[in-house]
């Protein structure tokens, strides 16, 4: 766990590439540049082409409200995070973050002026090689994200998000978009590949073509036709089953659902659906690899400095400098630290990053036991690199997670059953707890599992209209009654008729709870 | 790789969602500043206010999972001691340590407490208070710098160039260095004249004047007549708009007729009041004067805060004021600005006598005296005067510097103001 190992022998003379804390453009560039040689050479790492933008602590807060991205719609809820987190800073209770990564194609990077020269290096490596190389390569950004399209279709939702508040009032899209985020980690199809995202550009001019087309085509007689009835459905039997197929029942995206089934909603409306759960699939994968993109960009950083300093391109003030804050982004407090808030994923991916390259090249009996497939192979960076590209952080605790980490972080496991007066240690590192901790490890990554699974599977089109939502309830865990009565509240808003939300035992299907809401006029 | 600058970039990206927070909050953020009000000094309207809200219409609500119901397991590090089916005491308030599950960035607490900017502050105060939005502008409209004469420099536009201090300048630096004038050359050059024409001649004066004059040429083209040294310019500095100096006098009946709503109201007359005067004068002075059968200057604290038993004696409170104004504010130097406040309570006997003073002594001296009767919402309605507001309504007939309005709510207030704001205003009345 400790990283504040001793420098490193140097093989070449000393010719560092800067000193003191100055940082100018010629000398990021140049940076960049000789890092590139490592990284791309040695490390063999398959970037998108770089953009690093400057950036002042105000523009940092800035990005850190929009959710991170460069361009984003106006909301209320960015500007009280803005005035959150400018208040917490302001009174230096938390600190900003060096840089922000966006996965997108050229892959920006935001660094803050305010860093050193050493600072600007540690960031570049960590970001641009990093970051970088893990959303180009890892399946889960490949197959959920186009980060070509990305900031042209945040430009889109920005301008069509501003054209509906011209044109429907800022509090008509406000109501819409508050219940869109109320439902976001609803708007994710974690199963389905998603059809490919189409470009900005085309969504733009569909959403304008149809709203043309309605404007070019209206005409007020129409109103005066009678309503087209539709032919009375055959019989009522077949038709519950029939109409649940039709709607593609049961479903887990509520924003999808609803945007194609709520029989209320106008089309602009429908669009901002769209939008906001494009943005949340847009982020699931970051949610689901958070650990190892981290602890790969963290691996990225460390080789890369250090391999400088070896080739005699750095200073011993940066290095040391440079292993200061690496050591205090990959601190770990235990559990019954003051400082502890959870698995600190920069410490665990780190140190996973460290412990593969390790039985890559110097296995000890236990992992020959425990890895046959990579155990002694030789080759630390190429089982790194398939493992960055093929994984994400459930699958990767499961499949390399070792016994000598689960020791190392001294790692265990407690139940806690709200029933019980207590908690009970459930498994500790040793031989019999090993795997056990790394499955309950895996599962605790897995997002799908810690978010609640909810889904649509009733909706009555064509007489009450009412809505029925399923949460399967694992281990016994309900909704949080509060927030999940005001989420429904919203989710009633948008269907526009009532909603019910039950609560089933995913085991033996008793229902354990109901919740009912009733949109407001 | 492409390296890019966007420090220069517009700044304040996020400020339409700020606007957008702060109209969805208004209602609570308006609350705090009421309710902050009663902590604050009169004379503090200005600066950043913090403000903390409970906010319905903040709230981000989702679906999350319950905390006190199922089973859950954590994964912690840092094991010293612990061995399987140890039973380890539940934390207060759940959680088992996982600290960062619930509510990783407090979203689960509806409090939440934000800085107000001095415009935002403003605007909300005044919002409440009903100002027309012109008269907004003008309040919040810093003063406009003028330029004031500041001494010289040795730089500046050409149509700076003071003439007088470089030509005294280099004056001065050609008489030091002895840089022979047109005069003395003139005369020289008449006695080489004379000299040349002299019979017989003699070369050896003539060449003697002709090395002198030769000389002194090269003095006047070495020192040159003007020289970049004596160049002075006029030097302006921006400074605000001089202003003078007032006092504003805060009268306020201190018996306990005056309930804490009542004064709560005052406070904001006075308030408003202050922040009116602090657009126009540099430094304004605030004068506390309680009383109930005697009057007493106090500190805005008792001011506020204290309640006194006694009977009702307004001109205790004025004859206060003249003796304040005679020790401390002379009239020919101060602006002098009054605001009593009161419920309309008066022992019957000192009507006229408050009359009197305020016709021969405190009127004229003032540049403003404005009462507000402070009532509570039933009472506003009643036709029956206060032995005070009837007092009070005749000289407001007959002075152009006297207003008086009954008050029961916030919105109230404003049309007190509307005087002061109106053609008559303060500007109009000379205060500068």
């Amino acid at each position: 766990m400790s990283t504040a190992k001793r420098l490193p022998k140097r093989k070449g003379n000393l010719r560092p590439l800067f000193d003191g804390a100055e940082w100018n453009f010629d000398l990021v560039r140049k940076v960049y540049d000789v890092m590139g040689e490592i990284a791309l050479s040695d490390l063999g790492l398959d970037i998108y082409p770089n953009q690093i933008e400057v950036i002042t602590a105000e523009q940092m807060l800035d990005s850190y409200s929009s959710i991170g991205m460069p361009l984003m719609y106006r909301h209320w809820s960015f500007g009280k995070r803005f005035a959150r987190d400018e208040a917490l800073y302001r009174r230096g209770m938390r600190t900003l973050a060096y840089e922000l990564v966006i996965n997108s194609d050229p892959c920006i990077s935001y660094i803050m002026e305010e860093n050193s020269m050493t600072m600007q290096a540690l960031v570049v490596a960590h970001a641009a090689y990093g970051h970088n190389h893990f959303f180009k390569n890892n399946y889960q950004f490949q197959m959920w994200t186009q980060p070509d399209h990305i900031i042209d279709y945040l430009s889109f939702a920005k301008s069509y998000v501003s054209e509906c508040e011209e044109r429907y009032g800022q509090e008509a899209v406000e109501g819409v978009l508050d219940a869109a985020h109320a439902l976001m980690n609803q708007g994710i199809s974690r199963d389905l590949r998603p059809r490919t995202r189409n470009v900005a550009k085309r969504d733009r001019e569909k959403a304008e073509r149809r709203r043309a087309h309605e404007e070019a085509t209206y005409d007020d007689i129409y109103r005066t036709l009678p309503e087209i009835t539709k032919e009375p459905v055959a019989a009522e039997t077949a038709d519950s089953r029939n109409e649940q197929r039709r709607l593609g029942l049961p479903e887990e995206n509520l924003l999808y659902f609803l945007e194609k089934n709520a029989p209320k909603l106008e089309d602009w409306q429908r669009e901002l659906l769209r939008i906001v759960r494009l943005l949340s699939q847009y982020f699931y994968p970051q949610r689901q690899t958070k650990m190892m993109n981290e602890g790969c960009a963290t691996f990225v950083h460390y080789e890369i400095l250090n391999r400088l300093y070896e080739r005699g391109q750095l200073t011993d003030g940066t290095m040391l400098e440079f292993l200061h804050s690496h050591s205090s982004v990959v601190f770990q407090p235990t559990f019954n630290d003051r400082r502890f808030g959870g698995l600190n994923p920069y410490a665990l991916g780190f140190a996973m990053m460290n412990d593969i390259a390790r039985i890559a090249t110097e296995p000890t009996a236990e992992d020959r036991e425990w890895f046959p497939q990579i155990a002694g192979c030789g080759d630390p960076l190429g089982t790194l690199r398939e493992a960055w590209a093929l994984y994400r952080d459930e699958s990767f605790v499961l499949q390399f997670l070792s016994p000598k980490l689960i020791r190392d972080f001294r790692l265990f496991s407690v139940s806690d059953d709200a029933k019980d007066p207590a908690m009970e240690v459930a498994a500790i590192h040793n031989e019999q707890g090993y795997r056990d901790i790394r499955r309950r490890l895996a599962y605790h990554y897995d997002v799908a599992a810690q978010d609640p699974d909810l889904q649509v599977t009733d909706a009555d089109l064509s007489g009450s209209r009412r809505l029925v939502l399923t949460h399967r309830v694992r281990n016994g865990v309900l909704l949080d009654k509060t927030e999940a009565e005001r989420t429904l509240q919203y989710l009633a808003q948008l269907w526009g008729y009532r909603v019910r939300l039950v609560e089933t035992d995913s085991d033996n299907g008793r229902v354990l709870k109901e919740h009912e809401a009733l949109p407001m006029p | 790789m492409q390296i890019v600058d966007r420090r220069l970039n517009p700044k304040a990206k996020s400020l339409g969602n700020r606007q957008r927070f702060l109209r969805r909050a208004k209602a609570e953020i308006r609350e705090a500043i009421r309710d902050s009000l009663k902590s604050r000094r009169v004379s503090e309207t200005e600066g950043a206010e913090k403000v903390t809200i409970r906010s319905k219409s903040l709230r981000e609500p989702a679906f999350s999972m319950g905390r006190n119901s199922g089973r859950r397991d954590y994964i912690l590090p840092g094991n010293e001691e612990y061995q399987v089916g140890d039973e380890i005491a539940k934390p207060q308030g759940g959680g088992g340590g996982r600290g960062s599950q619930g509510s990783p960035d407090g979203e689960g607490q509806d409090e939440f407490t934000f800085t107000l900017t001095k415009e935002e502050f403003l605007d909300l105060f005044f919002d409440d208070l009903k100002l027309p939005n012109l008269i907004k502008i003008k309040l919040k409209d810093l003063k406009a710098p003028k330029l004031a004469r500041a001494g010289f420099t040795s730089d500046g536009p050409p149509a700076r160039l003071n003439r007088t201090r470089t030509m005294r300048k280099s004056l001065g630096r050609r008489m030091a260095l002895h840089r022979p004038s047109e005069a003395e050359m003139r005369r020289l050059e008449e006695e080489l004249a004379a000299a040349e024409a002299e019979e017989p001649l003699d070369p050896a004066k003539v060449a003697a004047l002709q090395a002198r004059l030769e000389h002194k040429r090269r003095l006047r083209r070495t020192i040159a007549y003007i020289d970049p040294i004596d160049l002075a310019y006029n030097r302006f500095e921006r400074v605000p708009k001089p202003t003078t100096q007032a006092v504003m006098f805060c009268l306020m009946d201190a018996s306990a007729s005056m309930t804490e709503p009542l004064k709560d109201l005052a406070k904001r007359f006075f308030m408003l009041l202050h922040v009116f005067l602090t657009r126009y004068y540099r430094e304004v002075h605030i004068v506390f004067i309680r009383h109930t059968s005697t009057a007493a200057e106090v500190d805005e604290e008792t001011f506020f805060r204290g309640t006194e038993t006694g009977g009702t004696v307004i001109s205790t409170a004025l004859e206060e004021m003249l003796n304040v104004v005679r020790a401390r504010y002379s009239p020919a130097d101060w602006n002098i600005y009054a605001a009593q406040a009161s419920d309309g309570d008066n022992f019957h006997d000192d009507m006229p006598r408050c009359l009197e003073l305020l016709d021969d002594e405190i009127l004229p001296i003032c540049q403003y005296f404005a009462y507000i009767e402070t009532a509570h919402g039933e009472r506003f309605n009643d036709t029956v005067e206060t032995p005070v507001w009837h007092g009070y309504s005749e000289i407001g007939q007959r002075s152009r510097n006297f207003a008086l309005r009954r008050v029961a709510a916030p919105e109230d207030i404003y049309p007190v103001f509307h005087e002061l704001f109106s053609a008559d205003g303060v500007a109009a009345r000379g205060g500068t």
